[in-house]
């Protein structure tokens, strides 16, 4: 009854379409030929000296900005494969000197850093699924306009983006409640992010309500509705949604350096932490332990990356989900 | 009449509640999250003003009235991170603001749309990164043979110790903020500059207006909404700036400029246990927080006439 390719969404492209239909702000007439009016705008009248000359200056200003960005990473990278000798020698910059993989041996040697690892896969899958769950539902009942009590509802969950109990309370709840060294101290205080909860929620309102009307014809009720048909029809918000909380739980390092007492439920953001901190405080010291702080340092590179390396592996794919989530989110919120 | 009125709301919230009951019981564990996750914390404040011992009572023992707020006021290491908060906030604020703003202006004149994307896929990516391995990443980028002092040792300038120096503490965080948030910040500006009227341009060429005014009077304007927006947001996280960043990047040494309101009342509460006195310093923090994005947004409103809420 509800044919399918209608209406499912599943490129990136249609839920930025999608989404810019939802903006409340006017648009002008042009609407979609934005890049018409551009080429169209360039040609006449010609470009003026000054103009060509900013343009000119716009190009070198954006490559510095890219290679400033770049160039840490880069630089860190090059580290990780470098011999110990040319960091401490300040001569490793772009490119790796006295190429080797022991540092990548070593760390990766280190039972605690796969056993943090695996950890951080864990923590980062039940809070992400606990997270969507909740958001999900919460985003789905705030979508119904004809919900008696919906303000309030959305006044409960906004208010909390402006006002927040603190560090201190909440670390004492969670204590209170027993929640320490379990997974539950990570999910639980932020099984709802209420940026995400509005953008799903401006998401499911933007639905065609004519097929949920006819489901509940059929004799659908609220919960079948959402499992059989908004929540197939709503794969692309859901995957963007799972990778905003899948990245945030991947990065988040300070609920378990927390929360959990001892190393073996460490996630491995928190073991890369105890490695900044340990070159900090020996950086603090003589500059006598030089040759400890560059080890160190070799292992931090090395570490920096293995920790970054499934987020940038996948940037490429999130990326434009990301964007169209802000954008959504910015427009409704 | 009041009783009868009371009466018919009750009728409806039964007819709502029969109608929609399954619609509001899928509200049961939002609602509990916020219960207990963000309310039960906020009520949980009352330690400030009771005594709070570890283990005990999550509310406290005992009364103590404003006894931790008096010691905050006589406390000299107090008004030091208060100091250093607001000099921090302002810091970021000035620089963090205009930055993607100047960003995405100029990568709105960028014709090729390949070299545009390369540049916006650049420098979204910091801010997909841990905020440890930012911390890492400027440990091994602002040590003393670091690629910073690479490039001062070439221009013939003797080392610094960036993150050691409580004069270079507050460049170096404002910078690495910058590097990590402005390219995403983009997004927003991006998105609402593709909803200028392109009419507006027609109609300042025809008159002869040049690029820059076309950008002063045009393009600002229409962006101005948006940059309304974020300043407030902006302005509501000013009071806990950065503080997951600062812990990893501070040290004893740079105390002087980079100890922040949170990151001490972390030390205060945390690490040495004196919860209710913490529970003091976060709640003045947050109530100056609160009062400057109401004050802003009100602000935004009455003059700038347009505001988030």
């Amino acid at each position: 009854m509800v044919s399918e390719p209608a209406v499912t969404e599943s490129s990136p492209a249609r839920v930025a379409r999608q989404l810019d239909r939802s903006k409340a702000a006017p648009r002008g007439p042009a609407g979609d030929q934005v890049p018409g009016r551009r080429r169209g705008t360039r040609r006449w009248p010609p470009p003026t000296r000054a103009y060509q000359a900013f343009r000119v200056i716009n190009a070198i200003i954006l490559s510095l900005v890219a290679v400033a960005v770049l160039f840490p990473f880069l630089n860190v990278l090059a580290q990780s494969f470098s011999s110990e000798r040319y960091i401490n020698a300040g001569q490793v910059s772009l490119w790796p000197r006295g190429l080797n993989v022991t540092t990548y041996e070593h760390v990766m040697s280190d039972p605690l850093f796969w056993n943090n690892y695996r950890n951080t896969v864990f923590y980062t899958v039940t809070a992400t699924v606990v997270a969507m769950a909740v958001t999900t539902c919460y985003a789905y009942v705030l979508s119904k306009p004809h919900l008696r009590g919906r303000k309030v509802l959305i006044g409960i969950a906004v208010f909390t983006m402006f006002f927040n109990g603190g560090i201190i309370p909440n670390y004492v709840l969670v204590s209170f409640l027993h929640m320490r060294d379990t997974v539950w101290a990570i999910a639980l205080p932020n099984a709802i992010n209420v940026f995400n909860l509005l953008v799903m929620k401006s998401f499911f309102e933007n639905m065609p309500p004519e097929l949920e009307e006819a489901a509940a014809v059929d004799g659908m009720d609220t919960y079948r509705i959402l499992w059989r048909i908004v929540l197939p029809l709503s794969k692309a918000v859901i995957a963007t949604m799972t990778l905003f909380y899948a990245v945030m739980f991947w990065n988040s390092w300070f609920a378990a350096f927390l929360y959990m007492d001892n190393q073996g439920l460490f996630s491995v953001t928190v073991y890369l932490r105890n490695i900044v901190d340990s070159v900090t405080s020996v950086s603090n010291g003589q500059l006598a332990a030089g040759t400890q702080v560059q080890i160190a340092a070799n292992i931090q590179a090395v570490t920096v990356v293995l920790v970054a390396i499934p987020i940038l592996f996948i940037y490429p794919f999130i990326q434009r989900y990301f964007v169209s989530g802000v954008t959504l989110g910015a427009v409704k919120g | 009449m009041g009783r009868q009125r009371r009466a018919g709301v009750r009728r409806s919230w039964r007819v709502a509640a029969r109608r929609d009951w399954r619609l509001y019981s899928l509200a049961i564990a939002p609602l509990l999250f916020f219960a207990v996750f963000r309310y039960l914390p906020m009520v949980g404040n009352v330690i400030a003003f009771r005594q709070y011992l570890p283990g005990g009572p999550l509310f406290g023992d005992q009364w103590v009235g404003f006894y931790y707020f008096d010691q905050l006021i006589h406390d000299p290491n107090f008004w030091q991170v208060f100091e250093n908060t607001l000099i921090l906030g302002a810091l970021s604020l000035l620089f963090g603001f205009p930055a993607p703003i100047i960003l995405a202006l100029l990568l709105n004149e960028v014709i090729s749309r390949g070299a545009k994307r390369f540049v916006q896929s650049v420098s979204y990516l910091p801010h997909f990164l841990s905020t440890v391995v930012v911390a890492a990443i400027m440990m091994q980028g602002l040590a003393t043979n670091g690629i910073v002092n690479q490039a001062l040792g070439w221009a013939g300038h003797a080392p610094i110790t960036f993150l050691n120096d409580p004069g270079w503490f507050r460049s170096a965080y404002v910078s690495s903020e910058i590097w990590q948030y402005a390219g995403f910040g983009t997004i927003l500006y991006l998105a609402a500059l593709t909803t200028v009227d392109s009419q507006l341009y027609e109609a300042a060429r025809i008159d002869g207006a040049s690029r820059w005014r076309q950008t002063w009077h045009i393009t600002l304007p229409g962006i101005r909404p948006t940059m309304i927006v974020v300043l407030i947001l902006n302005i509501g996280t000013f009071m806990a700036v950065g503080f997951e960043k600062i812990l990893l990047i501070y040290n004893p040494l740079t105390y002087p400029t980079g100890d922040v309101i949170s990151t001490y009342l972390y030390r205060v509460g945390i690490v040495s246990g004196s919860f209710s006195y913490a529970a003091a310093i976060g709640l003045f923090e947050s109530v100056i927080g609160l009062t400057l994005v109401f004050a802003a947004n009100t602000f935004a409103r009455r003059v700038l006439g347009a505001g988030l809420w």
